[in-house]
């Protein structure tokens, strides 16, 4: 059987990506992909707790399909937005979306 | 060594190896299609933890909207990928710094909880089908329906939303000023 410490490295790996991918990446639709793979880790480690911690309650599998939810606006706003900059300033560079910088 | 051991390995192996393209690759298009890859890696990962239903949420809302709606903004800024030169800015290091910090830093707590590190064994799952379990749960008054409500007020909100920021500018037109 699998520890579940392996589950929780990996989830934890994919989630360090993902923030490295948030943080490095010069394409704003590059952060949102990186927000995803964050995301996707989470879901991975609610349901791995679920499985070995808790697997007779649902609540574990409730909470993952919550953050399903979530994550699937989120991606709909996120894109909605770059494409309406992309409309206006024809760019999705994160560092030349700089109307609010002073 | 397992059976099921062996398959996590090469799954989680593959669904990291792409999860790294995803973040370092050139072109927009190719990072889209390893997120595919990548996803695909963790929905297994459900399978393997014989949570079925979320696999199948996983395919068909990651994989089946989500990248495909990153897959379709990429297309639509589809100038900006090639001139823009490399793909991370100049701070790159900074994030692979609090990246490895925050790897390392969870690991070792990870290795502090004696409930994780000795829980080698799933327990065993409850009799009867986890997924009218589940059903019921989320439309229970004493379960998870105001979270279910919540979520669904939230993704009514997040489509009329994208709709309303993603529509095209208004144009000067006798049309556009009787809106």
């Amino acid at each position: 059987m699998i520890p579940l410490s392996w589950y929780l490295i990996v989830a934890a790996a994919m989630f360090c990506i993902g923030i490295y991918g948030v943080l490095a990446r010069k394409n704003a639709v590059g952060i949102l992909m990186g927000i995803e793979l964050m995301l996707a880790a989470v879901i991975l480690n609610l349901v791995a707790f679920w499985r070995y911690l808790t697997p007779a309650r649902i609540s574990g599998q409730a909470f993952a399909v919550i953050v399903f939810a979530v994550a699937a606006s989120e991606a709909a706003v996120g894109l909605a937005l770059i494409i309406s900059i992309y409309r206006r300033r024809s760019t999705v560079v994160a560092d030349e979306i700089d109307i609010l910088k002073w | 060594m397992t059976i099921a051991q062996i398959v996590f390995l090469v799954i989680s192996a593959t669904t990291l190896v792409a999860s790294i393209l995803v973040v370092t690759s050139r072109k927009m298009v190719h990072a889209a299609l390893w997120l595919v890859l990548s996803l695909g890696g963790v929905a297994v990962l459900f399978v393997l933890l014989q949570a079925s239903f979320l696999a199948v949420v996983q395919v068909v809302i990651y994989i089946g909207a989500i990248a495909i709606l990153i897959i379709f903004a990429v297309m639509l800024t589809r100038r900006m990928m090639y001139d823009t030169g490399s793909p991370i800015n100049r701070y790159w290091w900074a994030g692979a710094l609090a990246a490895v910090l925050l790897f390392a830093g969870l690991v070792v707590m990870l290795g502090q909880i004696p409930s994780i590190t000795t829980q080698a064994s799933a327990l065993p799952i409850p009799e009867g089908e986890l997924l009218s379990l589940l059903g019921t749960a989320l439309v229970d008054v004493n379960g998870y329906m105001l979270p279910f409500e919540v979520a669904s007020v939230l993704l009514l909100a997040a489509l009329i939303g994208s709709l309303v920021v993603a529509r095209p500018m208004e144009r000067k037109t006798e049309e556009g000023d009787k809106r």
